[in-house]
């Protein structure tokens, strides 16, 4: 099977002090570090586990700049067999639709039978996997925990339902897949690795190798700009139980399952 | 000699005369025995270098101390004695045995020529000695059955059949050398010959006095038959030592000689090649059985399964999933099992999933009790080390560590704080008051460097260490700065969690920065930098820990200390793993306690080289073990059995594991934590009068 992971670069949640810059439309983006949005790691490994059982490759396409090349070596030192660095200066600014339509780009140059993404970047909104599958007229199943290989043609893929429940669903390829965190446990990737995979080979393409009119993506294109940016006021959500040891874990265990966290 | 052994030359079984069929027996046994040594050398030859013969002089001091000296042994006083009786009987039996086996071979069934009456009395009390040694060893075992020799189910069989049967074969051979001996006294007594001297008591002397009546024929027979059971049971030990635990008695010596001689360290990925070549190793760690190095492997057969490394083991104390011992003997059933005496080798199964599980191999915290108390020194942590680097390769890390290695390789601290802020604890606008720490960037230049490490630097209550220590080096006089956002981690978990290439990074980064600060000296609070420095870096300026500092300053009387205040307190010094066991920082830390005025200290009963570890240090802080309880709550326990209420620790993560040990074991108000830096800044006689308003500094609050 030829997959194809859709994955971007963002700034590490979990190393970062997140700040609004001066001018309060965007985040203090000096001294970040980044890394591969979580999410899409999680898409790479499942391609990753899928291509081990059922044979294939997997490509790994990223649109950004030279800087986004570096989760590419990554999930390539994780195993994924070719990158793709989706570059040129008229995809800058691009919104949503922008993005969907430059990877359509790439997924029409190639034969893939499935097309993963992250379920959604940690600075963006679910929005590409959706809209890719809706421009290629492929189907299309978010929010995915688990995927089966059922033959040539078809994928069992299991979802998560709010409030914990699951649905399974059987889906023809080639097929858009939105992948959710905890699908899998994503390996490890080693100094070693990210070494041996800086002297890979990535190719880059551009607008016209994409086949995309230059007119259809980037800034000018983008319909939905970002108007603001703050972080909201804190609002008072926590309860400290009072009582016992006692008292408090069976206040805890009734109000786990008042909201539903435990059956 | 006597008339009867002029006809053992003579002697007829099968056709064949005696001495050339015990000529034959005893071929047919040396033979036996080089086929199972070549088919258990093999897999050595297959393992992975390992270089093991540099300072011979050492080796010789340390097969003196450890192996001839039994060094280790009394540490367990009953066992160990027994040991002690038998292998100082195996020595001085070794040269009886051996003309013992020429004895048959002559036609007159003569000894050669024996090496002394002297000698002979020994040897003889040495076989008595041996036998009631194997049989209070076997009595042990079966009736008193000691805890530490229990084979939990999930790791096989009950193990003690091996022992038993080993030592009933030892009782055996001790036996037929005594009746040998005695049956030859009594019939030389029934000749009207002076009886050979049999000394009182012995074994061949009470044997003697049982014989006394018994015909000349059967005399002869038993004469015969003891020395046939002798050099049977002599041959069938030989060659079946090499199928268990017992095979120690051959490979002892050579492990002994063999051991690692540098405390504290790791060993290289690949020995002989270096950091820059290790881009060319196709696979690091171990992943197979041969991927262990042949010392390793020689490790596995030494084994004597005693199960003194796992009773003192922390992991197996608190339920973790691992068993240093269990680490051992698994190995050794799998090189049995795959290279087989009879059979071709058959090896390739991955040891992760197979043989051991993920979490057997994480949950080691490199403490080092296991090795500290192995008499045949047998080596864990390096083993460990490598079957993590082999999981490290195949992407095979906890997701919780996972993370903290990547904030590692980004920002070069577990925690993902920024590179900026890492001098921020010294800016503490009471603290700055009182005391200045530059940092060392070029502009300021000093004679010392205080190398803080990630968790004094960004914890919460842990930078209260690192202020203490200031403060400690202030009052010294010493001229100090720190490297700021220059320093990185230490690296001394990453690379004991496998990820070598990551921490060579930040080894090399961190020696980069040191060498551009020019300073002469390094003093750090925190043991496990203070072994990376010491150990894993190279061509550094001299390292100690604060403690050595304040010992020696103690002592010169450039520190001087006030009267302990509460004198309700009690105080344990608690050592850490990696000041004590790895670095044999022991006294220091105690002195430093012992010149508060005062003060009032008690020893814990796991104290010194028995220390018992608090959890672990660095990376380990963010693994999630499968345990039954902390060991933490373990130490605190012992702390309060000790009669102590003071935990005194000169390590941040045993503040850290021994705080939370208190708080969740409910001894919060009944025990304290403190490090030696803060008792002793509370206690500094200061200089100025100013800077005596400013003091104390014990915080309250939890750490981050």
């Amino acid at each position: 099977m030829e997959i194809l992971v859709c994955a971007r670069r963002v700034p590490d949640t979990s190393e970062n002090e997140i700040q609004l810059n001066g001018a309060g439309n965007d985040i203090e983006r000096d001294d970040l570090v980044y890394s591969i949005n979580e999410a899409d790691n999680y898409a790479v490994e499942e391609a990753l586990q899928i291509v081990a059982k059922s044979g294939g490759t997997v490509t790994v396409a990223t649109v950004g700049t030279d800087e986004d090349e570096e989760i590419l070596r990554r999930e390539m030192a994780m195993g994924a067999n070719q990158g793709a660095l989706l570059c040129d200066e008229a995809f800058s600014g691009s919104d949503g639709k922008g993005i969907a339509t430059i990877l359509k780009g790439l997924v029409q140059k190639g034969k893939f039978d499935l097309i993963l993404t992250g379920v959604q970047a940690e600075d963006g909104g679910a929005q590409v996997g959706g809209m890719l599958a809706a421009m290629l007229d492929y189907p299309f199943a978010s929010l995915v925990n688990s995927i089966e290989v059922l033959g040539e043609k078809k994928l069992k893929v299991g979802r998560e339902i709010e409030g914990g429940n699951k649905e399974m669903n059987e889906i023809d390829l080639p097929c858009v897949l939105s992948i959710q965190t905890g699908i899998n446990e994503p390996r490890y990737v080693g100094m070693r690795g990210i070494r041996q995979a800086q002297s890979l080979e990535i190719p880059t393409y551009g607008a016209a190798e994409l086949g995309i009119d230059s007119g259809s993506v980037g800034e000018a294109a983008a319909k939905v700009k970002r108007d603001d940016y703050f972080v909201p006021a804190l609002g008072k959500g926590a309860e400290i139980l009072q009582g016992s040891n006692e008292e408090i874990a069976d206040k805890l265990i009734e109000l786990m399952k008042a909201k539903g966290g435990l059956q | 000699m006597v008339e009867g052994t002029q006809a053992y030359g003579h002697l007829m079984v099968f056709g064949i005369s005696a001495p050339i069929l015990i000529l034959i027996l005893q071929l047919l046994g040396l033979a036996c025995f080089s086929y199972i040594v070549y088919k258990r050398v093999a897999p050595l030859l297959r393992g992975q270098r390992d270089e093991r013969l540099d300072r011979p002089v050492l080796r010789v001091q340390k097969v003196a101390k450890f192996w001839l000296g039994q060094w280790k042994h009394p540490r367990y006083r009953v066992a160990g004695t027994l040991h002690l009786m038998i292998f100082a009987g195996f020595v001085i039996l070794a040269t009886r045995a051996f003309y013992l086996l020429l004895f048959g071979l002559s036609g007159d069934f003569a000894a050669p020529s024996a090496i002394g009456r002297a000698y002979d009395v020994i040897a003889d009390y040495a076989a008595t000695i041996v036998f009631l040694a194997v049989s209070a060893a076997a009595i042990r075992r079966v009736v008193f059955k000691p805890a530490r020799y229990a084979v939990p189910e999930k790791y096989g069989k009950w193990r003690s059949v091996d022992a038993i049967f080993l030592l009933a074969l030892i009782a055996l051979l001790m036996f037929s050398e005594s009746l040998f001996e005695a049956s030859r006294a009594a019939i030389q007594a029934q000749h009207g010959m002076p009886p050979e001297f049999l000394p009182l008591l012995s074994l061949p002397w009470v044997l003697l006095s049982t014989l006394g009546a018994a015909s000349l024929t059967t005399l002869w027979n038993l004469h015969l038959g003891a020395y046939l059971a002798d050099v049977l049971t002599f041959y069938f030990l030989l060659c079946y030592r090499p199928f268990g635990i017992q095979f120690h008695i051959e490979t002892s010596l050579f492990n002994v000689y063999f051991a690692k001689l540098d405390r504290g360290t790791v060993k290289p990925v690949r020995w002989g090649v270096s950091d820059e070549q290790l881009d060319q190793v196709k696979s690091f760690g171990v992943k197979t059985f041969e991927d262990f190095t042949w010392k390793h492997m020689l490790d596995f057969y030494s084994c004597a399964d005693c199960g003194r490394c796992s009773d003192n083991c922390p992991a197996n104390t608190v339920g973790r999933p691992l068993s240093p011992r269990f680490l051992t003997i698994k190995a050794r059933d799998y090189c049995f099992e795959h290279f087989p005496v009879f059979g071709s080798a058959n090896n390739s199964h991955a040891l992760i999933g197979g043989i051991y599980s993920e979490d057997e191999v994480w949950s080691c915290t490199t403490c080092g009790a296991c090795e500290e108390e192995c008499p045949l020194l047998i080596e864990y942590i390096d083993k460990i080390v490598d079957l993590r680097r082999g999981m490290v390769d195949e992407g095979n890390v906890p997701k919780s560590v996972q993370k903290a290695l990547k904030a590692l390789e980004s920002r070069g601290n577990p925690y993902g704080k920024l590179e900026k802020k890492k001098a921020e604890w010294a800016k503490d606008k009471e603290f700055q008051q009182t005391c200045d720490v530059p940092v060392l960037d070029g502009s300021h230049g000093a004679e010392t460097l205080y190398f803080v490490d990630s968790i004094t630097s960004y914890d919460d209550r842990i930078q209260a260490i690192g202020r203490a220590t200031a403060r400690i080096l202030d009052a010294t006089g010493e001229n100090f700065g720190i490297l700021g956002a220059s320093e990185k981690d230490s690296g001394h978990e990453v690379r004991r969690f496998g990820e070598e290439l990551l921490f060579q990074a930040l080894r090399d980064h961190n020696t980069e920065a040191i060498k551009a600060a020019g300073v002469s000296r390094i003093v750090t609070s925190d043991p496990h930098a203070f072994n990376a420095l010491k150990h894993d870096y190279k061509d550094l300026p001299p390292v100690e820990h604060i403690s050595q500092v304040i010992a020696r300053e103690v002592k010169r009387g450039s520190l001087r200390l006030n009267h302990v205040e509460d004198a309700q307190k009690v105080f344990t010094y608690h050592d850490p793993c990696y000041l004590g066991r790895h670095n044999q920082v022991y006294d220091d830390p105690r002195a430093v306690l012992d010149a508060i005025p005062g003060l009032r200290r008690v020893e814990m009963g796991r104290c010194r080289d028995r220390s018992f570890c608090c959890g672990g240090g660095g990376l380990m802080l963010f693994y999630e073990p499968q345990e039954n309880e902390r060991m933490g709550v373990k130490r605190v326990q012992m702390a309060a059995e000790a009669g102590a209420n003071v935990i005194v620790t000169a390590c941040p993560f045993c503040m850290v594991n021994i705080e939370d040990a208190i708080k969740v074991s409910g001894m919060e108000g009944k025990m304290t934590a403190i490090d030696l830096t803060e008792l002793v800044d509370q206690h500094l006689v200061r200089q100025e009068p100013k800077a005596a308003e400013t003091v104390n500094e014990v915080p309250t609050h939890a750490h981050a």
